[in-house]
């Protein structure tokens, strides 16, 4: 196709990219080296009887006239990214001097809350990812060998917990688990403990949020595993029964080089959609106890006195970072095919 | 795998089949145990003192005289203003569906047919965009937005969601392309017709499979957004999923934690409908990338 046809065609969608990903990740870069500006302040001399008292007020007509002068706000540089709620590098600083012990230290440091949402982001993908593939594969290869007239509304049960939006995923389990569900009820019951409620404890709320994830995401993996063992030849299966393989060397043999591309595939795109979870603790109403990446840039954005954009954005900028780590072998080896392929 | 070599002894039947109820279970009975409980009332699905009243539906008899009762529904239809939100789900829906396959068909047909370089690197930074978490480009978003004063209307959630959305539609239109063959538009254009033309009369007719799995994403996107949608409407047109979590933070309330069950099954039922109806589509797109390519 001629660069000149292209570029007509490809204008409408690349203008779109362009303007509502690219340039708001630019919009994001410049916001996080600025800071909401502070509030001008002024002496206020308050005279009663009883004598004079000097008190210092918020001038709010100044304030909100430097507010609508530079609604940017000031320029504040690396500042935001190494204050207190991110990076903290001057924190960490004083930790490390203030500690006795290394374990003492670390639990200091967890508690920031940049490193307290990124280790329960990190936690989760860990946690996540492999489960998802296992049972995923687990569902595929048993749904593979029912017969093939009850298939369908098998795989439509399957597939339901994908279809919806997390939010609500997650609410609908929320409901069932809380202290008032049917769930939560019945281990009370058990465990014969009626203070037992997932917000009473964090491990039990982390634990949730990661049965939810892999409940959430694991007839994605389903679906393309199944697709792929439709693509197994059949005649090496059938030379290996011959020799006597057993059914897990088959699996271990031939399937799985078989749809090993497929795997790295699901285990990619499950990695990049778990690094952004976020409605999940909106729904499991736990904020107290486990806190993302993403929900630290929401929880900035939906500020009630005032907006914290630069905060907002320095997360951003921070959570793009990890997107790129985690995409960097990939596209590393995108990149040396491209080379090689010319 | 039916091969008639292949016996499967009767113990892993037996696991199999106790394996495949035990997850369906584990699937759908969140969704069977809400729509249930939304005909209750909140003391029942939400019981301390028992959760069998849920199934035997004691309050409910008491404070409504029937077993089951819509008063969640009709409440979070009228007085909660759900079908305000409903109404902005379907505007945002339709509109970011056309826009989006308008768009993603022109862009995919390019890349298929393009043989140069950059269109392999606009795949890739294609893939790069897919990645982004969507609440890292809504920050980026606000204060333009506000300072344009755009913020909080349909049109431009709309086009931010018809963008995000570009990346994967791209991808998933480009490996449906690709399947088309290329002698087909070649032999088009010897006979005179422009690319415009052939990718009109020619291709499009023979897209259709491609075209409803990719409109089916979209729709699914638009459908189940939350951050977007949250962040970048106001209160008045908040779509569905952003109402379902306004109604649960006031919930001290008595009526509104019932309003969000049952606003939450009037959400899933139709998506639920379409992904039974268009089922073998969905399958079909989910895999396209990963199978073909």
């Amino acid at each position: 196709m001629p660069n000149k046809t292209f570029f007509w065609f490809f204008l409408p969608t690349g203008l779109a990219m362009i303007l509502f990903i690219g340039l708001p990740i630019i919009s994001t870069g410049i916001q996080s080296f600025y800071a909401q500006h502070d509030q001008v302040v002024k002496e206020v001399k308050k005279c009663d009887p009883f004598g004079c008292t000097v008190s210092i007020v918020v001038d709010q007509e100044k304030t909100s006239k430097i507010r609508e002068e530079k609604p940017l706000g000031k320029f504040n540089g690396f500042g935001t990214y190494v204050d207190r709620n991110h990076l903290a590098i001057e924190e960490i600083g004083n930790f490390w001097n203030e500690t006795n012990s290394f374990g003492e230290f670390v639990d200091q440091v967890t508690n920031l809350p940049f490193y307290k949402a990124l280790i329960f982001t990190l936690t989760y993908c860990l946690f996540v990812t492999p489960n998802v593939l296992l049972l995923g594969f687990i569902i595929a290869l048993s749904l593979n060998a029912v017969t093939r007239r009850i298939r369908g509304p098998l795989i439509f049960g399957t597939i339901l917990p994908m279809i919806v939006t997390p939010l609500v995923g997650s609410l609908v389990l929320f409901w069932m688990i809380d202290a008032e569900g049917i769930i939560g009820a019945n281990l009370q019951m058990l465990m014969d403990d009626p203070y037992l409620s997932l917000k009473s404890s964090k491990t039990l709320t982390w634990i949730t949020i990661i049965i939810y994830g892999i409940w959430h995401h694991s007839p994605f993996a389903f679906v393309v595993f199944y697709a792929a063992l439709q693509t197994v030849p059949q005649e090496p299966v059938e030379a290996a029964i011959i020799d006597g393989a057993s059914r897990w060397q088959r699996v271990r043999h031939i399937v799985l080089p078989h749809i090993y591309p497929v795997v790295t595939f699901v285990a990619l795109i499950s990695l990049m959609d778990n690094f952004r979870v976020f409605e999940p603790i909106i729904g499991f109403s736990a904020e107290g106890s486990a806190q993302s990446l993403s929900w630290l840039i929401y929880d900035n954005l939906v500020n009630e006195e005032v907006i914290l954009f630069g905060s907002a954005a320095a997360t951003s900028m921070m959570t793009i970072v990890g997107i790129a780590i985690l995409l960097a072998p990939v596209l590393i080896r995108t990149w040396k095919e491209f080379r090689t392929a010319r | 795998m039916e091969y008639g070599l292949d016996k499967r002894s009767n113990a892993l039947k037996i696991f199999n089949t106790t394996f495949i109820i035990v997850w369906l279970l584990v699937a759908c009975f969140p969704f069977i145990w809400t729509f249930w409980g939304s005909f209750k009332v909140r003391a029942d699905f939400f019981s301390r003192a028992d959760w069998w009243y849920a199934i035997t539906a004691f309050n409910t008899l008491l404070e409504t005289g029937g077993k089951f009762t819509t008063d969640a529904y009709s409440q979070a239809w009228t007085e909660g203003e759900f079908w305000k939100a409903s109404r902005n789900t379907v505007i945002v829906t339709f509109f970011v569906v056309t826009i989006s396959l308008f768009l993603g068909t022109l862009g995919a047909y390019a890349l298929s047919r393009s043989t140069r370089n950059y269109a392999f690197w606009i795949l890739i930074a294609a893939l790069i965009f897919r990645a982004m978490p969507h609440i890292t480009l809504v920050s980026g978003y606000l204060f333009p937005f506000f300072q344009l004063q755009i913020w909080g209307i349909l049109p431009t959630t709309i086009i931010v969601l018809v963008a995000i959305n570009q990346p994967f539609t791209l991808w998933l239109l480009y490996s449906f392309f690709k399947t088309v063959p290329k002698e087909l538009d070649e032999s088009a254009l010897i006979d005179g017709c422009s690319y415009f033309q052939a990718f009109r009369h020619i291709i499009m007719p023979v897209m259709w499979p491609g075209v409803i799995t990719a409109g089916l994403f979209s729709l699914m996107l638009a459908y189940n957004d939350f951050t977007v949608t949250a962040l970048l409407l106001n209160q008045e047109n908040h779509t569905m999923v952003p109402k379902i979590q306004s109604y649960l933070g006031t919930n001290q309330h008595e009526g509104n934690l019932m309003w969000a069950v049952s606003a939450v099954v009037s959400a899933t039922a139709p998506l639920f409908m379409l992904v039974m109806f268009f089922q073998r589509q969905v399958i079909s797109g989910l895999t396209a990338g990963a199978v073909k390519g």
